[in-house]
């Protein structure tokens, strides 16, 4: 097996798994019952969805001033989406948005879950 | 096989932000609707990545850097005007 057909297997694998986490995260915040519980597939979305395809395109496009971009891109993007998730929630917790628990129908959800 | 695989990323991508495009609109709370934004642009910034590498433009790279930038400036003040006080 050559060495380039080595790399590009890594960059298929990383890009696919990507585009796995980038459409998880999309359905999650779509399906999920709260805005606390929408912030983690956001937070994925953000950080590992978005990284592995970037790391996937920097492995492709090789040593060149392209993957300089791309690890520019990356980096950028590691430390501010974590910063904007934290703000929101910040933010919804001040606006007095409160995480859905303990309600009736949670309670009795429970109950038949370990039955 | 990478172009192609690239492509296949793109649609996986563009499914995404059908399902995140669905979250803005109905989300009930403006909270809801900031954090879809986010995921939105974050989404976005993926795909103009993609397409800058499948059509070999390099200049959309600087794109989607500024664009990265200025979508985090949007939401931490979206997300301050939320909170109540700047």
């Amino acid at each position: 097996m050559s060495m380039t057909l080595f790399w590009d297997i890594i960059s298929w694998v990383l890009l696919l798994s990507g585009g796995l986490f980038v459409i998880i995260g999309g359905l999650g915040i779509l399906r999920f019952p709260d805005f606390f519980t929408r912030l983690h597939p956001a937070g994925m979305t953000d950080t590992i969805g978005a990284g592995l395809i970037l790391a996937g395109l920097m492995i492709q496009a090789g040593p060149t001033l392209v993957a300089a971009k791309l690890a520019l891109i990356l980096l950028f993007l590691f430390f501010t989406s974590p910063t904007a998730t934290h703000a929101i929630a910040k933010a919804a917790l001040r606006a007095n948005l409160r995480p859905v628990l303990d309600s009736q129908s949670d309670i009795n959800h429970a109950k038949t879950k370990v039955r | 096989m990478g172009n192609f695989l690239i492509y296949v990323a793109a649609a996986l991508v563009g499914l995404a932000f059908i399902f995140a495009f669905t979250r803005f609109i109905k989300g009930p709370s403006a909270a809801d609707r900031v954090v879809a934004f986010d995921v939105l642009t974050i989404i976005s910034i993926t795909g103009i990545v993609l397409g800058a590498l499948a059509g070999e433009r390099s200049i959309y790279l600087d794109v989607a850097l500024v664009y990265a930038l200025l979508s985090f400036l949007g939401v931490i003040v979206v997300a301050r005007y939320i909170e109540g006080g700047f």
